[in-house]
């Protein structure tokens, strides 16, 4: 049983605020099936920027459900640009804490009402994309590790829990840290150095061991039909379909996740 | 309101006539087994008709071949560890993907101190591919270790052929079963198999947490992973736990005695359980669906919502079961077994195992038949994938 305080529990058993809006003024969305977590947040605001409703709709665990609740109520009657100020601290203190390992509840939270309002501004964002969290203890996603990793030129996972944090509670994310001082300390080559036999093996490589599961436990699938220069030609099916920018944001992981492993000039075209 | 206890798989009530049987053995005969005194004699002698007990419950010839320990866990550790001890040349063992967590973690370790290890697939019926296990089995494999049956699906391995595969293609190698989820549900019976190790642990059936047993085949050599004194004749030093191990030697006889009322009533309730949520809830789907399971486990997944969410809102209404293993409920990941087995993310994260046992009632399923629904539906009403649902005539 996890440690919930009274509100997450009044919070999932009486969710406030369920359901959507038609007409919404902006949508938000954070997380995905795959992930175990997924939340929808529809908001309604007024001609001076007010949010007058807000409704949500969320696939995850009794925390994901609470932290969803409590936000929608945190944010009416808020001016947008104050709602853009909460931080996912304020959503978990609101519900009175919540467990290290359930934090990411609220930062699911956090990405929707950002995600939200962006789409109230037009903005175009990564509506799909979650910040992996690697260590839920102390609270480091792996794109904060990354860049620590590479400022402070950290080389040992012990290096990493003494100069970051991370890793330093229960060692559950140890092997995650350790893959990406792996990812972080691969030499880099240029796409020019490489004849094009070398450049398809090394693609159809990365794209085996780190894309194609990550696209298939999802539904989704990717192809390699052909390479010419630094461009990576590919066909990408998503399965996300409720997710609007879903194939942006597919054709970044898949972008990002051959730089990283082979050469950072590649660029991903769609076929 | 009563509390409605379908997570068997977890824990079980210690049966009430197994604790009389423990009780005179905590402040009345405290005597120690080893004492040349009659007061201590007379636990000796209790100690005894217990291992005949476990004996007969394992189907054992001999009552020597049992090996009496604190846990399940710690009869995996000792049948795992104590045969590569005792054969240290070799360093390759075969397990299977979908092993409880006490095994898999023990072979993770076993990796980092240098042995090879193959871990056998299973597939969407969670079922082995015996070609698969005869390839893997080479000169160098010194143990396999396969569980009996699945503490998430109930899924029953054919153990005793698997013993027979692996000792056809290497003679030498041990075979260790996990029997912690099949105690108690099936019959086991290990005389004239080539099973040379099995573990069990109490609390499953229906004895206290804290005693469990390992039947080591006469002739099999086990190194010690206590050693101190003589207990156990030297396979495992440290007094007796002599309450705990009279309670499991009753439980055994209990068990056994109750084994035809597994095979049917309880079979019985807990089809009636899976068949009945199947048809009311349109996005219920049965995760194995198999015939070769234990009788009294089902796990079904409740498609586009969230396993963590179901159980809590099932413990409002009095209602305990589990989603995945319980020690991996500390954890975010989804089930390893059911991903093993190929079950689609929409119903991975939403999946609930209900297991019966001999204490369960026809008003107590039909209770969970009732709420249920209920719950699922006002669950769906959160769910972002409402076009989904939809289309499977949930909401």
């Amino acid at each position: 049983m996890w440690d919930y305080s009274d509100k997450v529990m009044e919070h999932y058993r009486n969710p406030k605020n369920v359901g959507s809006i038609e007409n919404a003024d902006a949508i938000g969305e954070a997380g995905s099936l795959a992930c175990g977590d997924m939340l929808k947040l529809f908001l309604k605001v007024d001609k001076d920027g007010i949010i007058q409703d807000a409704k949500f709709q969320t696939f995850g665990c009794g925390s994901a459900v609470a932290s969803s609740s409590v936000l929608t109520e945190m944010i009416i009657g808020l001016h947008i640009d104050e709602a853009k100020k909460i931080t996912n601290k304020q959503i978990a203190d609101e519900l009175g804490g919540l467990p290290p390992e359930k934090m990411h509840c609220s930062v699911m939270g956090h990405e929707a009402l950002e995600a939200a309002i962006a789409d109230y501004y037009g903005e175009e964002v990564n509506v799909c994309s979650e910040e992996k969290i690697i260590c839920t203890c102390a609270f480091k996603t792996e794109n904060e590790l990354l860049k620590e990793i590479k400022e402070k030129g950290l080389k040992s996972v012990e290096d990493v829990v003494a100069e970051t944090g991370a890793g330093g509670g229960c060692g559950r994310c140890h092997g995650a840290i350790s893959n990406l001082l792996k990812q972080v300390d691969k030499p880099k080559i240029e796409m020019a150095a490489m004849s094009k036999t070398q450049q398809i093996i090394k693609i159809n490589n990365v794209i085996e061991r780190f894309i194609a599961d990550e696209l298939r436990k999802d539904g989704g699938d990717i192809e390699l039909v052909d390479v010419e220069d630094s461009k990576v030609y590919v066909k990408l099916r998503g399965a996300c379909a409720s997710c609007k920018n879903a194939m942006v944001t597919l054709k970044y992981f898949v972008e990002n996740t051959l730089r990283d492993h082979i050469s950072p000039d590649i660029e991903v075209v769609e076929v | 309101m009563d509390t409605i206890y379908l997570d068997n798989n977890a824990t079980t009530m210690v049966d009430p006539q197994v604790v009389d049987a423990m009780t005179p053995y905590f402040s009345q005969y405290y005597g120690n087994p080893s004492s040349m005194h009659d007061f201590g004699g007379k636990v000796s002698l209790k100690l005894k008709e217990a291992r005949e007990q476990v004996k007969e419950f394992f189907g054992a010839s001999l009552a020597s071949e049992i090996i009496f320990t604190a846990s399940g866990s710690e009869s995996a550790n000792m049948a795992i560890r104590g045969v590569l001890e005792a054969n240290k040349k070799q360093k390759h063992i075969i397990t299977t993907k979908i092993e409880h967590p006490c095994v898999l973690n023990v072979y993770k370790t076993l990796e980092k101190e240098g042995y090879r290890v193959t871990y056998l697939s299973v597939d969407s019926d969670g079922s082995l591919d015996f070609q698969e296990l005869e390839d893997s089995v080479c000169d160098d494999t010194v143990l396999v270790s396969i569980m009996y049956a699945n503490n998430e699906t109930g899924i029953i391995f054919p153990v005793e052929k698997l013993a027979e595969i692996v000792k056809r293609k290497n003679p030498k190698t041990k075979f260790f079963v996990d029997a912690v989820q099949a105690a108690g549900k099936i019959k086991l019976d290990v005389k004239n198999t080539k099973i040379d190790l099995m573990g069990i642990s109490g609390h499953k059936i229906h004895a206290p947490k804290g005693v469990g047993a390992l039947y080591i085949k006469k002739g099999t050599i086990v190194m010690p992973l206590v050693i101190g004194g003589h207990q156990e004749r030297g396979k495992r030093a440290g007094t007796e736990n002599v309450p705990y191990i009279i309670g499991l030697g009753k439980a055994c006889e209990l068990a056994n005695a109750a084994l035809n009322d597994e095979e049917t009533r309880v079979k019985r309730l807990r089809d009636k359980l899976e068949s009945g949520i199947i048809k009311s809830i349109p996005n219920a789907r049965l995760n194995a669906a198999v015939d070769e399971r234990v009788p009294n486990t089902t796990n079904i997944g409740f498609q586009y919502i969230e396993g963590e969410l179901i159980l809590l809102h099932m413990s409002d209404a009095g209602i305990c079961a589990s989603s995945g293993s319980a020690c991996t409920s500390g954890s975010l990941e989804p089930s390893h077994v059911l991903r093993a087995m190929g079950v689609p993310f929409t119903a991975l994260h939403g999946s609930i195992r209900f297991s019966l046992s001999r204490f369960t009632t026809e008003k107590e399923i039909d209770y969970v038949l009732e709420k249920l629904p209920q719950i699922i539906r006002k669950l769906n009403n959160l769910s972002p994938f409402q076009k989904e649902l939809k289309a499977l005539g949930a909401i």
